[in-house]
């Protein structure tokens, strides 16, 4: 620890803020339905999958060790990549939070690594064929097989349980159902700690390999390990509550039997993919399922207006966290000077992010506040011909929530 | 560009085959011990019954291990 300069020290500070945006960004994978089922307590919910985040961080270093995963060429990369890299996710990754979409933390670390290592490198440093079989394969794929697996699996739960009518019957399955849903969910979380804490750790080691405090190919210190999984709960209990309505409520109304057949559905499709060796993103695996749990159900509705925006998302993920990279990238190459122009401009950009965020807040008390109402004819058909709510003044939508038919996706601000 | 199709087609079908199977034992478990419930006095079929359930659980439960030694192996 001793020949840490000021830049490495940047960089880990750095580092471990991704992992925090990374725990409230992807806590909704794992408690959204959880939540908007009322299977747990919203803050009960966050807490469970912090600690389970935590435990999940030291489990393992196998993920942290082949971190970059061949996208991009180790060997051109200098601490100052690495940083621009994680300056891009970022602010990625909390510009949809604002918007409230679930994107894929992942892919906007490969997309601001990408778009560093090019400005750093040029083109060559990057290979291509990976990053269609690693990121642009997965993102099609992931919520195909995650969707269609819930959605198969909520008409067969429907199916086996339709002569549940009475009563007392109802209530004990759907106890049963939240037992289910909140088993699946806390694997989910696991798996995220151990997967994702474990991304920051191999950045950081990375970083301290490049800056030449860690010989190569060493096993993270125990600090570096322990801080990235502190982090990382830190922001799951946090709670990226935007997100979480959105994949909770926003893109489908979830009952109890669609809520345990998506989370169990999720929680297969992540543990299947990291072990046959296809990985497939958690975020797109989770929104997949939610949609393909919604389509399930008879007279389930998915908003198609939210699915489109979110989708839309996950598609600008990697060019717009690899412009931001670039950019960084750019700065920080004209020197030292650079390093601390980029450094401000992350600081300024945050807190601007979340200065907007606090017009319009979402906590643990509203987080289900657009649930409970069923998605009508007329929800429906509102929201098929809402135009997408691009600029609309927050305050003003205020004063319209009292109509039921307020409950559209125009609820929610799309656009800064 | 050599995109794996072999392990996409395993992760698609290990997927659904053990999502579906899973959800539905599941289910199996908990209607039977909701249909219990409303017939306490049915004697010898609700003792058949809850056994039924509570093997469905077990596999639920075994599945879950595998799934968290998946994770820490």
């Amino acid at each position: 620890m001793e020949h840490i300069t000021l830049l490495l020290a940047i960089v880990v500070v750095t580092a471990l803020v991704f992992d925090f945006t990374n725990g409230f960004h992807d806590t909704a994978n794992a408690m959204a339905t959880t939540i908007s089922t009322g299977a747990l307590k919203p803050k009960t919910a966050v807490a469970m999958s912090a600690v389970l985040n935590l435990v999940g961080a030291f489990l393992s270093v196998e993920v942290a060790k082949t971190i970059s995963g061949g996208i991009v060429d180790e060997k051109g990369l200098r601490t100052e990549v690495i940083f621009a890299a994680l300056v891009g996710a970022i602010l990625w990754n909390l510009l949809t939070w604002l918007v409230g979409l679930p994107s894929s933390s992942s892919h906007a670390l490969f997309g601001g690594l990408i778009g560093a290592a090019v400005m750093s490198a040029g083109w060559s440093s990057i290979d291509g064929g990976t990053v269609v079989t690693k990121i642009l394969l997965p993102a099609i794929a992931a919520p195909l097989v995650a969707g269609l697996a819930a959605l198969l699996a909520t008409r067969l739960t429907y199916r086996l349980n339709r002569k549940m009518t009475d009563e007392a019957q109802l209530k004990s399955t759907a106890k049963g159902y939240r037992a289910g849903q909140i088993a699946s969910a806390g694997l989910v979380s696991l798996a995220h700690g151990t997967n994702d804490a474990q991304k920051t750790m191999g950045i950081i080691t990375l970083a301290l390999v490049t800056g030449g405090v860690l010989a190569p190919g060493s096993n993270p210190p125990v600090w570096v390990i322990a801080s990235a999984g502190i982090a990382i709960a830190l922001g799951t209990y946090l709670g990226g509550w935007r997100i979480i309505r959105t994949m909770g409520s926003g893109l489908t109304d979830l009952r109890p039997p669609q809520g345990f057949a998506a989370q169990t559905s999720a929680a297969t499709v992540i543990l299947a993919s990291s072990h046959l060796g296809f990985s497939l993103s958690t975020t797109q695996s989770c929104s997949g399922a939610v949609m393909g749990a919604g389509l399930g159900r008879k007279g389930g509705v998915v908003r198609w207006s939210t699915a489109t925006r979110m989708f839309v998302a996950w598609g600008l993920t990697l060019p717009a966290a690899g412009l931001v990279g670039a950019g960084a990238e750019f700065l920080t190459k004209q020197g030292s000077w650079g390093v601390a122009v980029v450094a401000v401009l992350l600081v300024a950009g945050s807190g601007a992010i979340w200065l907007l965020s606090r017009r319009k807040p979402v906590d643990h008390t509203n987080v289900n506040a657009t649930e409970g109402e069923p998605a009508g004819v007329v929800t429906t058909a509102i929201a098929a011909v809402s135009p997408p709510p691009a600029g609309v003044s927050v305050p003003d939508l205020k004063t319209t929530i009292h109509a039921p038919t307020a409950e559209t996706p125009a609820d929610r601000p799309a656009t800064v | 560009m050599n995109i794996d199709w072999a392990a996409l087609a395993s992760v698609f079908g290990v997927s659904l085959v053990v999502t579906v199977a899973l959800v539905g034992l599941f289910t199996l478990g908990i209607t039977g011990l909701a249909k219990q419930a409303s017939t306490t006095q049915a004697g010898g079929a609700g003792v058949l019954a809850r056994t039924r359930a509570y093997a469905c659980f077990a596999l639920c439960v075994a599945a879950v291990a595998y799934g968290i030694y998946l994770i820490v192996a």
